[in-house]
């Protein structure tokens, strides 16, 4: 499934929804599908709030695969991109009381596999349905 | 988009003001604007605020909810005042917990807890 995203929480909200509906057919958990919808939300935001700053109009391109298995998500958007290394550790004491940068940390606390393309404009993240279901 | 209405559930008990959210999912980022907004019309009515915020209703939240709850924090210790958090869902315990924002916030199990803990 490929899906072209504008920045408008109906859309965002009905995308969530039919990939969780999705994700809820193939069998996987509450606590899988919270995983999902979190990593997902905090995705679609970084890709309009950090990669769109300037392209408040585009859409970014959302891509889905849903099995028994696995969740595979790619988001893409036409920003500059950015080095994932550079976003500072916001568990640090000296970062614990400020208000942003924790979005990717939780993409990657809940997923199962998450990557960047080289220029940091695409996102690909897969969740794998755990032992226990 | 927001509505115009409260997000919240506003009560007292004592010199705590306690809130709740009326929202299930704290996702959207107007939402979380308007209720920062009217959180922070409380702080700002009150010397040295004591606060409770419940998540009695949440299934859902997003690191901007969590930004806009720490910038409550600093808001009210910058006035000496105090914030407590209760009735966390596990599932919700965990964001606090891989965020280590449980070692920023004072969370109690229950409001009743919470409210004896100021």
């Amino acid at each position: 499934m490929l899906i072209r995203l504008h920045d408008s929480r109906e859309e965002i909200e009905r995308l969530q929804q039919q990939l969780l509906d999705a994700v809820e057919r193939a069998g996987f958990s509450k606590s899988s599908r919270f995983a999902i919808r979190l990593a997902l939300e905090e995705a679609i935001i970084n890709a309009f709030t950090h990669g769109h700053a300037e392209l408040p109009n585009e859409p970014v391109l959302v891509e889905y695969r849903v099995d028994q298995q696995r969740v595979e998500i790619a988001i893409e958007d036409k920003g500059p991109g950015f080095d994932p290394g550079d976003v500072p550790d916001p568990t640090l004491d000296e970062n614990l009381d400020k208000p942003s940068g924790r979005g990717l940390m939780l993409i990657r606390a809940y997923m199962s596999r998450v990557s960047f393309n080289p220029t940091g404009n695409r996102l690909e993240m897969a969740y794998e349905r755990p032992i226990s279901g | 988009m927001p509505t115009g209405e409260s997000r919240l559930r506003i009560s007292n008990s004592g010199s705590v003001t306690q809130v709740e959210f009326i929202d299930r999912n704290i996702l959207d980022e107007a939402n979380i604007q308007q209720i920062g907004e009217e959180i922070g019309g409380i702080i700002d009515a009150h010397n040295e605020p004591k606060l409770l915020i419940s998540f009695s209703n949440v299934d859902h939240l997003s690191s901007a909810a969590l930004g806009a709850l720490i910038t409550i924090n600093n808001r009210i210790k910058d006035k000496g005042g105090e914030l407590r958090l209760a009735n966390i869902d596990p599932q919700i315990y965990e964001v606090f917990a891989i965020t280590k924002l449980n070692k920023l916030f004072e969370i109690h199990e229950t409001t009743e807890e919470a409210i004896e803990s100021f």
